[in-house]
């Protein structure tokens, strides 16, 4: 952890240099990239929070629903991990307005990234709680615990502690693939980068800005995730060897 | 009407065509990736800190960067020093660079699987590390590692729609020509999602079987 900030602090720290020493005139397109890094934090924002949201519905109802609806989470999970994202944004974009569903790019991009994460994250929840050792459910059934008091109470608290790294890195995943919304028109950073490059061709110092902002966005999520992974595992007497 | 089976025929064996395009750039870009990312697992465990610490960051920071932009700044800032890459080489480039970067990782952890003692030995034998590397350590990190590798392959196949972006006619692109041209988008998109689908799918199951059967084969 220590070692990887230092490097993301070396890397940004060698590009602020060359960016102050070598190329005044950053002024010009770094406000223009500021703009959309905001684009592309709220688009991880909201996809991230959707990816939960799906993860967690398609994994309870892959392990508890009746058999119909257990076929519908399959095929959610089946047909989003096994497509590309970049089909999923496009098909939503270009397909839904043929079904009268017109949305804004925004909502289109939120919910595409939202559904693509969320298939890959509905493995990672089932795979949690399956690893919550089969003792600690018998152990509520002993308790005369109902089985939702042992879901809430014994299994999740344990559960979420496991599911964070791996959560980390599909926010990371889910950061990057924003960039693909800059291919249906949204001015994220992607976009402004390739707006800015043809406006001042300065295309080393944007495209190396550009890959920096990005490795800086992912490294707060490395930290935040590590931070609740500390938190969530307090008490509990597991945790990293 | 929300499907047209006429047009769907009739775009069919163009989009057959352009898959062609698309499955060459995962083949040559995994190519690429597996044996980049082997140089990257060995350089990174390398003794010498000033091989060591600058490749961690460099695999930090591909890992952590969207492909996209790596496929521009390929494809935009190579030419800047010199280095004027056609669209499809660049796009191989920037997937290998990528994937490789992935796949390092997975080397690492089939590397650092390796008994200390197995080190000990070649260097009683007075092995030198080019050949402790190719006749004792690679031969027994790469086959338990194959199955990791193989989920790289399929993710990689699935990134390739990304090489739309710098032009080269690959299955995304034709179906965005072809929708522009017809002003209909449905039946192209749709097809390339199923083209994808039943391709992973089909790799999937090939990557279980080469699983089974290593284990079969290494006697497990």
């Amino acid at each position: 952890m220590l070692q990887r900030s230092l490097v993301v602090c070396a890397i940004l720290a060698f590009t602020a240099g060359i960016v102050v020493a070598t190329f005044a005139d950053f002024r010009v397109f770094l406000p223009g990239l500021l703009d959309g890094a905001a684009i592309t934090i709220e688009i991880t924002l909201g996809g991230c929070l959707l990816a939960v949201a799906m993860a967690l519905i398609a994994a309870a109802a892959k392990m508890y629903g009746p058999a119909p609806v257990r076929w519908l989470a399959v095929g959610y999970i089946e047909v989003f991990r096994g497509t590309s994202a970049l089909v999923q944004l496009f098909w939503l974009f270009f397909v839904l307005p043929h079904f009268g569903i017109l949305l804004e790019p925004i909502t289109v991009a939120i919910v595409a990234l939202g559904l693509n994460v969320g298939a890959y994250g509905a493995e990672v929840v089932r795979g949690a709680i399956n690893a919550v050792p089969r003792g600690q459910w018998e152990a509520t059934v002993a308790l005369n615990m109902t089985r939702m008091e042992a879901l809430r109470r014994v299994i999740l608290p344990q559960a979420v502690v496991a599911m964070i790294p791996p959560w980390g890195n599909l926010f990371i995943e889910l950061l990057k693939a924003t960039a693909l919304v800059s291919l249906i028109t949204i001015s994220d950073l992607a976009f402004k980068a390739q707006q800015m490059n043809q406006t001042t061709y300065r295309t080393v110092e944007i495209f190396t800005i550009v890959l920096v902002i990005y490795l800086a966005i992912a490294t707060l999520i490395t930290i935040g995730m590590r931070t609740l992974e500390h938190l969530a595992s307090r008490g509990l007497s597991r945790g990293r060897a | 009407m929300f499907w047209d089976w006429s047009y769907s025929w009739e775009i069919l064996p163009i989009l057959a065509r352009a898959s062609i395009i698309t499955i060459e750039a995962t083949v040559l870009g995994f190519a690429l990736a597996a044996t980049f990312g082997l140089l990257l697992a060995v350089m990174r465990m390398s003794q010498a800190a000033w091989i060591s610490v600058p490749t961690a960051g460099f695999v930090e920071f591909v890992r952590s960067t969207p492909l996209l932009i790596q496929i521009f700044f390929i494809y935009f800032v190579l030419p800047e020093f010199g280095v004027t890459l056609g669209a499809m080489t660049a796009g191989i480039l920037a997937l290998g660079m990528h994937y490789g970067s992935y796949c390092s990782e997975v080397y690492r952890a089939g590397l650092e699987n390796i008994p200390r003692g197995q080190w000990e030995a070649s260097t009683a034998l007075n092995l030198s590390p080019y050949h402790t590397f190719r006749d004792i350590i690679i031969p027994q990190a790469i086959p338990p590692v194959v199955p990791a590798l193989g989920n790289y392959f399929v993710a990689l196949f699935k990134e390739t729609p990304l090489l739309s972006a710098i032009a080269v006619l690959e299955l995304m692109q034709t179906a965005k020509i072809l929708g522009s041209e017809n002003f209909r988008y449905t039946e192209p998109i749709t097809l390339v999602g199923v083209f994808f689908l039943v391709f992973s799918l089909i790799a999937a199951a090939g990557v279980r079987r080469v699983e089974y059967w290593l284990k079969y084969r290494r006697g497990g």
